[in-house]
């Protein structure tokens, strides 16, 4: 073992460095056309008409299209990954503000955005539902029938159903949870809810098709290219081999990337106009794109006059938007950890996706999981402190350890819960004999901690291929895409370990789908797992066939010769290769449509927390985090460095989740479209921070590894939370934790309430 | 649409000159002669990403018009390694692992280039006050200053 576990730069460090390593955002093509959007200003009405004469009329202008045009080529032109319910440009009707309505084509983006200006549109304006918990009556219905894409089995009940905005509902029994909370002495309710935020990558969405004889190759900043390929060839009728879908390096993706974003849009207008068309959103355009749901989360448990948790009881709303996207798997595959990492013999979950007049809501770091952990671990501390319990002592108490069931049912294997959570109380300080300092005066010192987990996806394949070329080089194709987690680098050094050669010298082939083959996509922290096992076994069986060759070539058995030798004993020249192949599919047992149990439910499972030191300024309000512990549990890591800038990366960004970010709605508008009004964490955000990841080994993992790009954002919203209630007193059950919000439930403990700004 | 200016300027150590309408910012003009190592992202000057140096200062070049650089010098990410070795802020983000994507390196690069060359032992407040106008979506933040720290060093 020397290629695994060091700790060796990104091979694609230089082109990162010197501005040169390649972007979609960079490419143009010869003949290339540029889109701008024209989108909807109303949160939900029928299109009664678009008048894009002026804009046709504009010089420079090469076509104006719209949603009727984009009938004309695909007949039923609705995508999604989980419902068939988003038109590629609005059809009849808008559901948010911002959707695409219609596009403008020119040479020269500017001339493109000019036009887009000159182009109106009228709607008959419909009653719109924005909050989760009213969609939840369907007085206002977004969708007027919901049309599941049938990939999912616990989906197709809700195949034409009518008259409701709830796109999945996921229901989990375990035990008796009733007869538990009427036997339990304590009982503790409480609601706690988040805030509508985004992703932001640096990168915006961007995309490219080029139309040839009879394919279409598109290039685009996604993180689930083999995804688009079939979403698009099922959209035209195509077989899949007639769309090539490549990615170079992504700037940034954090979920918003996966599945199609403007793919579909760009295949259409390509293959309407005959040319390449690119569209690169701006900043601003980010806003209508997806989200991170809103929830409301109501909270309830049960416990036992000796402090055990006894029974919980979890109806969490997800606030999905105007199209389903990716909404209803958060739903289900985060629903059934909503309890947390305690063991409780009795719990009922109820998880509802809802369709509301929003900017659609799906995928980021962490799947559903931070917004979880917000309700569970203030929850848990709330009651520690209602039964006068220290906090780490109630947990500790609490907690689920290895081979116990979690609520699924499926019992926790390679699962360092209860090291996670000993780390952060170590590193905190907890148990020392030396008294927190408190604090005084205006500025008052608190401490908090949380702890929470993650099922991995499944069902899920990977699919792996290592050519050994006739020197001894390698070069691996896969259709993971590298968007800063480090992907290239750690297959590079499984390869080189399974190989015998030094990580430096493989090569990895980004995603092209005529190239590198299947993969479910880059997303929940998989890769890693799924497709490093798949490049293990690949490498693996290059070996095996190296082996073989070796023996063709008469070469005695058990002597190692470098494959350069090799092959040229058995080819008498430097030639051939050797092709390795593998493919990664886990076992899977689905949730029991009746009770939502499986024992099989995860081929791993995440642990992240966070412990904070907060002191509030109780004059303004303000929370300043002087401390910030975080672990996690990824396994024994590929590449230690590179897998801490991840655990500390995804701490921070959970950390302008909680203290400053949140998407702005006045009457279904977004208020606050751009960097400058919607604040996220800069260089002078970062509290000195403590990283940690414990030592640990996912036995079913490649070299006893994976995943980590999520665990780090699991924790610090409660921990946060937490720390400002030991502070101060005071309970903030909503995110993000702003100075004022602070500064109003101050004022509203000492009985004397800010009044609302008039 | 108004009409294309004849420009000339000094573009990492040429002299170029190029005709270009008044309303195109550095960014484009950057992309005319295949140079994309500085990117428009927020589109405000907010987030560093367009970075680029011009007479030696850095601006964000989402904001700063084409025809402005007439007679100056621009220096670009892309012009550091140009005698085939990294700058020591190259090397230092390398060692320290300070970036993941990699989309806003360039800024923050060039902005620590302007930071050493006017402090050359910075402080942690100094690399703050500097780089406050550099975004990292990642949060490479920490690795970004202990990789100023560790140039600074080098230099000495």
């Amino acid at each position: 073992m020397s290629e695994v576990g060091r700790e060796l730069p990104r091979l694609e460090a230089r082109a990162k460095v010197t501005g040169r390593a390649e972007y979609t955002h960079n490419l143009r093509l010869p003949g290339m056309l540029y889109g701008k959007v024209f989108r909807s200003t109303v949160p939900h009405g029928r299109i009664r008409g678009i008048d894009t004469a002026a804009a046709r009329a504009l010089d420079g202008v090469h076509r104006v299209i719209t949603g009727e045009d984009i009938r004309k080529l695909i007949p039923e032109p609705y995508y999604g990954p989980a419902f068939h319910d988003q038109p590629i440009l609005a059809l009849d009707k808008v559901r948010h503000v911002g959707e695409p309505v219609a596009v403008a084509l020119a040479a020269d983006p500017h001339v493109a955005e000019r036009a887009v200006q000159l182009i109106s549109a009228e709607y008959d304006e419909l009653p719109a539902v924005y909050d989760e918990v009213a969609a939840m009556q369907p007085e206002t219905v977004v969708h007027d029938t919901l049309r599941p894409a049938g990939t999912f089995a616990d989906l197709k009940h809700l195949k034409g159903r009518t008259g409701t905005n709830v796109a999945l509902d996921y229901h989990l029994r375990r035990g008796d949870p009733d007869g538990a909370f009427k036997a339990a002495v304590h009982v503790f309710e409480h609601t706690f809810k988040t805030q509508q935020c985004l992703h932001v990558p640096f990168e915006p969405f961007v995309a490219v098709a080029e139309p040839a004889d009879d394919t279409l190759v598109i290039h685009t900043s996604n993180q689930t290219p083999s995804f688009v390929r079939s979403e698009i060839a099922r959209l035209l009728g195509w077989p899949e081999n007639r769309v090539r879908v490549k990615v170079p390096y992504l700037g940034g993706g954090f979920g918003a990337k996966v599945y199609v974003k403007l793919e579909a849009l760009v295949a259409a207008l390509a293959l309407l106009v005959r040319r390449p068309v690119k569209i690169a959103l701006s900043m601003e355009e980010q806003f209508y794109v997806i989200t991170k749901h809103a929830t409301t989360f109501r909270i309830k448990s049960g416990v036992s006059a000796g402090g055990r948790i006894v029974a919980r009881a979890c109806e969490v709303l997800w606030n999905g938007g105007a199209y389903a996207d990716i909404g209803p798997r958060v739903t289900q595959k985060s629903g059934f950890t909503s309890p947390g990492p305690y063991d409780i013999d009795n719990v009922r979950i109820d998880s509802y996706e809802l369709y509301t007049n929003r900017t659609p809501a799906g995928a980021l770091r962490g799947f559903g999981i931070p917004q979880l952990v917000w309700a569970y671990e203030s929850h848990t501390d709330l009651i520690a402190r209602e039964l006068n319990l220290d906090p780490v002592t109630f947990r500790r108490k609490n907690i689920l350890h290895e081979d116990r069931p979690q609520a699924s049912g499926t019992a926790m294997k390679d699962a360092a819960i209860a090291q996670v959570f000993e780390t952060l109380a170590a590193r905190m300080g907890w148990g020392d004999k030396e008294p927190f300092d408190g604090g005084g005066n205006t500025i008052r010192r608190g401490r908090g901690i949380a702890i929470g987990f993650k099922a991995s996806i499944s069902p899920t394949a990977s699919v792996a291929i290592v050519n050994v070329s006739a020197d001894g080089s390698a070069v691996l194709y896969t259709s993971t895409v590298d968007m800063g987690q480090g992907s290239d680098t750690a297959y590079a050094q499984i390869v080189a370990e399974a190989l015998a050669l030094k990580a430096e010298t493989v090569r990895v082939v980004h995603p092209d789908t005529d190239v590198t083959p299947y993969d479910m996509g880059t997303l929940g922290s998989r890769s890693l797992f799924h497709m490093g096992n798949a490049v293990r076994l690949a490498a693996e069986d290059a070996l095996t066939k190296l082996r073989a060759l070796a023996a063709e070539a008469g070469l005695p058995e058990g002597t190692n010769y470098p494959p350069a030798e090799i092959f040229k004993k058995r080819f008498g020249m430097q030639a051939g290769n050797v092709i390795g192949t593998a493919s990664f599919v886990p076992g899977y047992k689905s949730p029991d449509p009746q009770t939502g149990l499986s024992d099989n439910v995860t081929p791993f499972w995440m642990i992240g927390g966070a412990g904070a030191e907060v002191a509030v300024d109780i004059e303004t309000g303000a929370v300043r985090v002087e401390k910030l512990v975080n672990a996690a549990d990824c396994g024994r890591p590929i590449n230690p460095a590179v897998a801490r800038t991840q655990l500390s990366g995804a701490a921070i960004m959970q950390l302008g989740f909680t203290l400053s970010e949140i998407m702005q709605l006045d009457g279904g508008q977004v208020t606050n479209a751009s960097l400058a009004d919607y604040k996220i964490p800069g260089i002078r955000d970062i509290p000195p921070m403590i990283n940690e990841l414990v030592a640990a080994e996912q036995h079913s993992g490649p070299f006893g590894a994976k995943g980590l790009g999520e665990s780090g954002t699991f924790g610090v919203s409660p921990a946060i939370a937490n720390a400002i209630h030991d502070a101060v007193g005071i309970r903030i059950t909503e995110l993000p934790i702003t100075a004022e919000a602070v500064l109003r439930a101050l004022r509203k403990q000492q009985g004397r309430p800010l009044e609302d700004a008039a | 649409m108004t009409a294309a200016r004849t420009i000339t300027f000094t573009l990492n150590g040429q002299q170029v000159s190029t005709a270009i309408e008044p309303h195109r910012n550095l960014v484009e003009l950057l992309q005319r002669f295949d140079l994309f190592g500085a990117r428009e992202s927020c589109g405000q000057g907010l987030c560093g990403c367009c970075t680029a140096l011009v007479d030696d200062v850095a601006v964000s070049a989402c904001l700063y018009f084409a025809v402005w650089v007439d007679g100056k010098s621009v220096t670009t990410i892309e012009h550091l390694d140009a005698d085939g070795a990294l700058s020591p802020v190259q090397q230092a983000f390398i060692d320290t692992g300070a970036f993941q994507c990699g989309f806003c390196t360039p800024g923050f690069i060039l902005m620590s280039h302007q930071l050493l060359k006017e402090h050359p032992n910075p402080t942690d407040d100094d690399i703050k006050h500097y780089l406050s106008g550099n975004l990292c979506r990642c949060a490479a933040y920490p690795e970004i200053i202990e990789a100023v720290k560790l140039a600074a060093r080098k230099n000495a």
